[in-house]
């Protein structure tokens, strides 16, 4: 495969993985799971309603920043950096 | 030195640095005046993102949307952030690689056709002006509201200061701006909370004193307010749920493609030095309104407690009308507080129940209004507060203006009626569309349409099935071709607007809706507003069904496309006509 193309590939594989991430912490843990979570208690938290209301937002603040790492490594390595 | 003194002073202070900034940052160039020049610092203009993003709303109102709906809420909590994850992997790099000034440009470009990029020109107005009205009312309001002028001489005095240093500055003026505006709305934001959570739970930091146990004693604020608010007949605050699970779950997957796909805040990444500043700048933009908005349901959930505690002191024994503390009679007097002593008992009951209830009118916006005054903080942190909501009314204001005027002046005048102007010609053509676009925005503010309530469904409905998908089919699908993405963005639109319609009415004219807005006759119990993802999936089908039917897209656009995936040889933003 040529240089761009593995490069994309790989671009492609860190962004599902993120957007896996994503999906699992906001509508799994926040809406789907959210009443079997909220069993579990996290300090004055029930879990489910902590992941809604603050937890996912966290989570999307460290995947953009490991996303950005990521690639910037991604970048170097493939030399396409500019 | 009374409140009002001192409003005045805050506030003018505040405007004084604002046209400081204009004079200061003035536009020389078309560069200039659509991407600042191109030579943002990432973490500036995450900043100046952050201030563009957060309006009146998410100032003022969120949190008293959330004090009422609990658990309901967090599909605003959720939907306005997790739509920069999907920024900073789908759009923002890519888009900035392509390296031009506006979204409908790249729209034409991808799609080798000016009939596509006139449709993105009309979506994004339609998008942008519904979305602009919003914001002329908030600052009206809170001129009226804080200073008390008149609104319609609140909401001149908020069009020239708008006027002056988005006129003058274009987007390097208005991103300077912003960042100065940041400061303010988040300092007005985040103090008021500190102090309530203290006085609470004895935790100073406001997300965690969320989670603590009330001060003194050992039950947790949340169990409290669950207790409280059961006790009284309303759904338990931490499992309210907003109508449905599916529903909570389509809402919040609209509000999310709705924020990635709206051109105000798009264009902020074209800004950037370079691609990987688009990635990083998209997480310290969410940084910057992540400090909001995980205050946001700390302020909700204890002013919902202030307020019931207010009114039942003790269990009980109900707050006697004559004996309301001041905060209560200062909003009284605004009108958005109001009590009918039904069983003329001398006090005032608190119930679900609407024929004992004698909170008659408790509106959203007071639970962040009242903060400081229900904390018992001195009066400069009130006269902030008012500060605070004008900067987010006035920092989004422009945002969207320029993204009006840009289209305007690029993409209609420069980009297909136009095309040899010069670039001097093109300046001043961008100046004078941002003039019109603030007049048509300021007379939108003084005569608000009936239809002014219901247009952010529309604002992020049309995002979500129209931009979204074509900006990210165009990046991600080499084999989109002209004709997939217009007939997708057309039937987004056009599924979105139906459904909108067909239950508010068309242009939300009451009784020209034909269905009602009652959920039973809900598709799948999905409220009008949450419809933005289905018009997206819509979007999304037909562009791949007639695409596979029409032909490949010219080998220019496929390298195109190849071009805009790697980082390698981008230069600054560029007009290359």
């Amino acid at each position: 495969m040529s240089k761009p193309t593995t490069y994309w590939a790989a671009n492609l594989r860190l962004v599902a993985v993120c957007m896996t991430i994503w999906f699992v912490v906001s509508f799994g843990f926040g809406i789907i799971l959210v009443e079997p979570l909220n069993e579990i208690r996290l300090g004055g938290f029930k879990l489910g309603f902590w992941f809604a209301q603050q937890g996912s937002i966290y989570v999307f603040v460290a995947l953009i920043f490991f996303y950005a790492f990521r690639m910037k490594k991604l970048d170097k390595q493939f030399s396409v950096e500019e | 030195m009374t409140l009002k003194t001192l409003t005045y002073i805050v506030v003018g202070l505040t405007f004084l640095l604002y046209i400081g900034i204009a004079v200061w940052a003035r536009a020389g160039s078309t560069k200039e005046f659509y991407v600042a020049g191109g030579g943002i610092n990432p973490i500036a203009n995450g900043m100046a993102t952050a201030a563009d993003w957060m309006s009146a709303a998410s100032f003022i109102s969120m949190a008293g949307l959330i004090a009422f709906m609990g658990y309901g809420g967090s599909v605003f909590l959720m939907g306005w952030t997790g739509g920069y994850v999907l920024l900073a992997m789908l759009l923002a790099p890519y888009l900035r690689k392509f390296g031009k000034f506006t979204v409908p440009e790249f729209i034409g470009d991808r799609y080798y056709s000016k009939a596509a990029r006139i449709v993105a020109v009309v979506c994004l107005i339609i998008a942008s002006v519904t979305y602009v009205i919003g914001q002329m009312k908030g600052i009206g309001v809170a001129f009226s509201r804080f200073l008390e002028v008149d609104y319609d001489l609140g909401l001149s005095i908020g069009m020239a200061i708008v006027f002056f240093y988005a006129v003058m500055g274009g987007m390097k003026g208005i991103t300077y701006t912003q960042i100065a505006q940041y400061c303010v709305l988040i300092l007005a934001y985040t103090i008021p909370a500190i102090f309530i959570s203290l006085n609470l739970t004895g935790n100073p930091i406001p997300q965690l004193g969320l989670g603590s146990t009330m001060a003194g004693t050992d039950v947790f604020l949340l169990d409290k307010l669950d207790a409280v608010v059961r006790d009284l007949g309303f759904a338990e605050y931490t499992t309210n749920a907003r109508i449905s699970l599916t529903n909570m779950f389509m809402y919040t997957m609209s509000l999310m493609i709705g924020t990635a796909g709206l051109p105000h805040v798009i264009i902020r990444f074209f800004t950037v030095p370079k691609v990987k500043d688009a990635r990083s700048s998209a997480g310290w933009a969410l940084v910057f309104i992540a400090i909001l908005y995980t205050t946001a349901p700390s302020v909700a959930a204890m002013a919902r407690l202030n307020l019931m505690s207010t009114i039942e002191p003790t269990a009980g024994e109900y707050m006697r009308y004559e004996q309301r503390p001041d905060w209560v009679r200062n909003w009284e007097r605004t009108g958005l507080l109001e009590f009918t002593d039904k069983n003329n008992d001398g006090r005032i009951q608190y119930s679900a129940d609407a024929t004992v209830n004698e909170l008659t009118k408790v509106d959203n916006d007071i639970m962040v209004l009242a903060n400081p005054e229900i904390a018992g903080l001195p009066n400069w942190v009130i006269a902030l507060v008012a500060a605070g909501g004008l900067a987010a009314a006035l920092s989004t204001a422009a945002g969207l203006l320029l993204a009006i005027s840009s289209a305007i002046s690029h993409d209609l005048l420069k980009g297909v009626l136009k095309p040899d102007i010069s670039e001097k010609q093109e300046l001043m053509a961008s100046r004078i569309a941002m003039a019109g676009a603030i007049a048509a925005a300021g007379y939108l503010g003084f005569n608000p349409p009936d239809f002014a309530a219901g247009t952010v469904a529309l604002a992020f409905g049309l995002a979500a099935s129209s931009i979204f998908p074509a900006l990210m089919m165009g990046i991600f699908s080499k084999r989109m071709n002209k004709q997939g993405a217009i007939a997708g963005m057309l039937a987004g639109i056009s599924v979105t607007l139906l459904y909108v319609f067909q239950h508010k009415g068309v242009m939300f004219i009451e009784s020209t809706s034909f269905l009602g807005d009652l959920s039973p006759n809900w598709f799948f119990g999905i409220e009008p507003n949450a419809f933005g993802a289905i018009g997206a999936i819509v979007n999304f089908t037909v562009a791949f069904g007639i695409s596979s039917m029409t032909s490949a897209p010219p080998q220019e656009v496929q390298d195109l496309v190849e071009h805009i995936r790697v980082p390698a040889g981008a230069g600054a933003a560029l007009a290359d006509h």
